[in-house]
């Protein structure tokens, strides 16, 4: 196997990943966006912790899945709160700080 | 070798039209299924490189934790469920050619740099020697990572509590 190949798949999981970010509105969405990004640097960690043969990149993927777990329980607790407080889960609308 | 390599390209292809899907669907649950098959067709990459053990934590993290705490988090916010719903905004083609320009540029690079450069184990790496260097060379970062955890609970349960 080419070790191109991992990283340009992972590549493109992160370019549609940014376009995700930037298209939708709904702010679960938004945070599937930001997941598949994370995924796409956990396949480029294995992969080039596959091409050195040691066990490096595997760990560093690990602390990214812990990361994304946090990350992922705090955004929907605030997307939550969003939705509470505004009574819509549509980012367009949390424009509060808008000047 | 050349199994591995019809493997991947099955395992990627879907990715690829999964990962297309959680991005454009109008539907918001059809979204958290997608990105369940990209998880785990990822999951599935990291078992190609002879990497099991952060795979089968992809698999119990994202798929059986991180998904279902998105599927909380639609029916929670009453997500529009009926397909006509409008769930992108007018950014459309700034966003996609932004994208574009970033896969252009990251892949000239990738392919400029490491074209040709083999990858593939002789054997797996065993879960022993991750636990090793977890705990052995990674254990300060190991334990800033719980502590970090901690407070995400925390801050999750003050966030999202009713008062």
């Amino acid at each position: 196997m080419l070790l191109n190949q991992f990283l340009l798949l992972a590549a493109f999981l992160f370019c549609t990943g940014i376009y995700g970010v930037l298209t939708r509105k709904h702010a679960v969405l938004v945070l599937m966006s930001i997941e598949l990004m994370l995924a796409a640097v956990n396949i480029n960690l294995v992969a080039f912790g596959a091409f050195h043969n040691s066990v490096v990149g595997q760990v560093f993927a690990l602390f990214v899945l812990t990361i994304a777990a946090a990350e992922v329980g705090v955004g929907l607790a605030i997307v939550l709160l969003i939705y509470r407080n505004l009574h819509s889960s549509d980012l367009d609308d949390a424009d509060v700080l808008k000047g | 070798m050349v199994a591995e390599n019809i493997f991947f390209g099955i395992i990627a292809a879907a990715m690829v039209i999964s990962a297309l899907g959680v991005v454009t669907t109008k539907n918001v649950v059809h979204a958290a299924l997608f990105l369940v098959i990209v998880l785990a067709g990822g999951a599935a990459q990291f078992i190609l490189l002879g990497q099991e053990f952060v795979a089968w934590v992809q698999v119990l993290v994202y798929i059986g934790a991180v998904i279902v705490l998105f599927l909380f988090g639609i029916m929670l916010t009453r997500a529009p469920m009926h397909p006509d719903a409008d769930l992108g905004n007018d950014l459309r083609w700034p966003a996609a050619a932004a994208a574009l320009f970033l896969l252009g540029i990251l892949g000239g690079l990738l392919v400029h740099t490491f074209h040709g450069t083999e990858v593939g184990l002789e054997r797996p790496i065993r879960t022993v020697d991750v636990t090793n260097a977890i705990f052995r060379v990674y254990i300060i970062p190991f334990e800033v990572v719980g502590v970090l955890l901690l407070g995400a609970l925390v801050g999750a349960v003050v966030l999202a509590r009713r008062d």
